[in-house]
């Protein structure tokens, strides 16, 4: 594998805890994210599945920068921008963009879909301001909206369509990585794969390489063929996704296995196994192409 | 960079799309929105007219006052009987005194409470303007800064809740109203006795508007665009005035419409202390002070500006209810 786009290397964020008082005092941390290191190449993805509460969304935060890692590095095109100030990381975040979880509160309810969509381009000085509301009409179209409601305000659309709103306004710089946090579940089922289906061919189609985080397995094995396992701030298990499906290495990804509905299992009938992750094992890693 | 062909998963979509008319969007904005939510509750509308005709009333009052319709000062020794009550039933309502007369000096009861309104109006907005704009500024900054900031601005907080108010604003008044004669050269009487209302009206007004334009702040900041704002390269001004403030407007203009009717009665009750601005100029508040003393000897007189009071706070307050209803169905979101 020739140098990956994105390298993360011993990643570690421990959140303080803050008494409150005239004097704030740290009185201890949350190790949120402990030692994490993977690398994700040119439009590839990676998939990041865990519990709640495992770090996944600190992870894809300090990736995008919205968090400042307590120590590590990341390694994006080939520069670290681990300790980087707001105004370098500026002219970055066209590079780097995030799919947020809730299409609800991840748009502003005061702000036109074109406002919402248009704002990086005015940011960036991107496009001259006669060409902004076609450039916002063209991605509207590339998410599957109808070009014409730029003027409409978020409340206006479904959780589905609000998450193509969110879509868009991540491609509107053309990223070079998008960082995924859950971005379906909080939508239908029904609505799950279409929006997945648009990442897909959105990754295809721009050669976007994706984190894709979310809780369980079902979700992202459509999409990633290289899936990371994050269990209490670490990376347990790193495979790709046949190998992780067939040959689970870590306690804790067989029970996540067992968690996944299985097809064959539903047909033929008969009892399942759900397995338990209790106990501590060695960190298994197996990369491989 | 168009996508071609059509997504197969996007299909479903698209298709309704295209069936959609695609030149007649009707489009309604938040404002729109709020506005057509605000009109469907009659309750809210009511309320509405109801504060309409008050305030219209109100700004009316000298006017009338100057023009001789409104007679609030002139005695009328002439409709008193021995026992100082009004001749007549009814508090002696006559053509003339639609609201009867006053006992004692027989002063019009409707021009006294009309052009009280007046005055109580004027002491209620001053006041909560001086409170709106104190709570709001504390509330932003403690929402924005965090840390010893708001933990500064919360003590002081809790200190002003901690006030025995009632006790410290009667012990004070005498040396308040010194204070603002001497130092700040406002003319003794009535003028420096509102000064001293509308001064205490914000000194202890502006903690419940800051409570909650804190926690307005706190909450917007956490949501998910604030974040997607910062991760397109969002200035912290633009983040502020572009995502966080335009939805502060909203919490604003409701608690604006929740605290004045709760400083008119503030008013009443100060009055009722003696506090506030005195007789022979009407305020809502003594013109209550002096009625509550005749609640059996004269009950028309007692009960009149007792409902004008009543209706008026109830008005506003379902007026406020409505407003946060229409600009905020949701609650928080
Ligand atoms: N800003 C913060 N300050 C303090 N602690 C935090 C902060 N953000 C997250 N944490 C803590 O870090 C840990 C990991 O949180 P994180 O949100 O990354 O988990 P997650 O894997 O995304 O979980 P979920 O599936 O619920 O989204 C949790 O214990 C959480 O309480
Ligand atoms: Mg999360």
């Amino acid at each position: 594998m020739s140098t990956p786009l994105l390298e993360v290397k011993d990643l570690t964020m421990h959140f303080p805890i803050r008494s409150r008082g005239l004097i704030p005092r740290t009185v201890g941390h949350v190790p949120a994210v402990d030692g994490v290191s993977f690398s994700i190449g040119a439009g590839e993805a990676l998939g990041l599945v865990g519990e709640s509460g495992s770090g996944k969304s600190t992870t894809g935060r300090l990736i995008t920068r919205l968090h400042e890692p307590t120590s590590g590095q990341i390694i994006f095109d080939g520069q670290d921008i681990a300790g980087w100030t707001p105004r370098q990381l500026k002219p970055l975040r066209r590079d780097i963009q995030m799919i947020f979880q809730d299409p609800y509160t991840s748009l502003n309810p005061r702000h036109t879909v074109g406002e919402i969509i248009g704002a990086p381009l005015e940011i960036h000085k991107l496009v001259p301001k006669q060409g902004r509301l076609r450039r916002v009409q063209e991605l509207l179209e590339i998410v599957g909206l109808n070009p014409e409601h730029y003027n409409r305000y978020p409340h206006e659309f479904s959780g589905g369509q609000r998450q193509r709103i969110g879509i868009a306004r991540a491609l509107t710089m053309q990223p070079r990585l998008l960082v995924a946090d859950e971005p379906v579940s909080a939508l239908d089922v029904s609505i799950q794969a279409q929006i997945i289906n648009l990442m897909k061919d959105l990754q295809k189609e721009f050669n976007i390489a994706f984190l894709f985080i979310a809780h369980d397995l079902a979700i992202v094995r459509h999409f990633c063929p290289q899936i990371a396992v994050m269990y209490k701030g670490k990376i347990v298990e790193n495979a790709p996704r046949e190998e992780l499906y067939t040959n689970p290495q870590h306690g804790y990804t067989r029970s996540l296995l067992s968690a996944v509905p299985d097809m064959r299992q539903a047909v033929v009938g008969g009892r399942r196994e759900r397995i338990r992750y209790t106990g501590k094992e060695e960190v298994v890693t197996t990369t491989e192409r | 960079m168009k996508l071609n062909p059509p997504l197969p998963s996007t299909g479903a979509t698209a298709s309704t799309m295209g069936t959609e008319p695609r030149n007649v969007v009707l489009s309604r904005s938040p404002r729109q929105l709020a506005w057509a939510r605000f009109t469907r509750d009659k309750k809210t509308v009511v309320a509405a007219v109801i504060v309409g005709i008050y305030v219209l009333l109100a700004i009316a009052a000298p006017i009338l006052v100057a023009l001789g319709v409104l007679n609030p000062y002139d005695n009328n020794q002439d409709l008193i009987a021995n026992d100082s009550l009004p001749i007549g039933a009814f508090g002696g309502i006559s053509w003339d005194h639609p609201f009867g007369v006053e006992p004692g000096l027989g002063r019009d009861t409707l021009s006294r409470i009309w052009f009280g309104l007046t005055f109580s109006f004027a002491i209620a907005i001053i006041g909560s303007f001086f409170a709106m704009l104190l709570g709001v500024v504390f509330g932003i900054i403690a929402g924005l800064t965090g840390g010893w900031v708001d933990y500064l601005i919360g003590r002081l907080i809790d200190l002003t809740l901690a006030f025995p108010q009632t006790l410290m604003l009667l012990a004070l008044s005498s040396t308040v109203l010194g204070i603002l004669t001497t130092v700040f050269f406002i003319p003794e009487g009535d003028l420096a006795r509102a000064a001293y209302v509308i001064l205490v009206l914000a000194v202890f007004g502006w903690v419940g508007v800051a409570r909650v334009i804190r926690g307005q702040v706190l909450s917007i900041r956490e949501r998910e665009y604030i974040d997607a704002a910062k991760l397109i390269g969002a200035s912290p001004m633009r983040r502020w005035f572009r995502e966080v403030l335009p939805n502060l407007w909203a919490p604003i203009l409701v608690q604006g419409t929740l605290i004045l009717p709760a400083y008119i009665s503030t008013e009443a009750a100060l009055a009722y202390l003696n506090v506030s601005v005195q007789q022979p100029t009407p305020t809502l508040g003594n013109v209550l002070q002096d009625a509550v003393r005749y609640p059996v000897a004269d009950f028309t007189y007692f009960i009149i500006p007792v409902l004008v009071l009543v209706i008026l706070v109830v008005a506003f307050n379902l007026l406020g209810d409505g407003l946060r209803d229409a600009l905020d169905p949701k609650g928080s979101r």
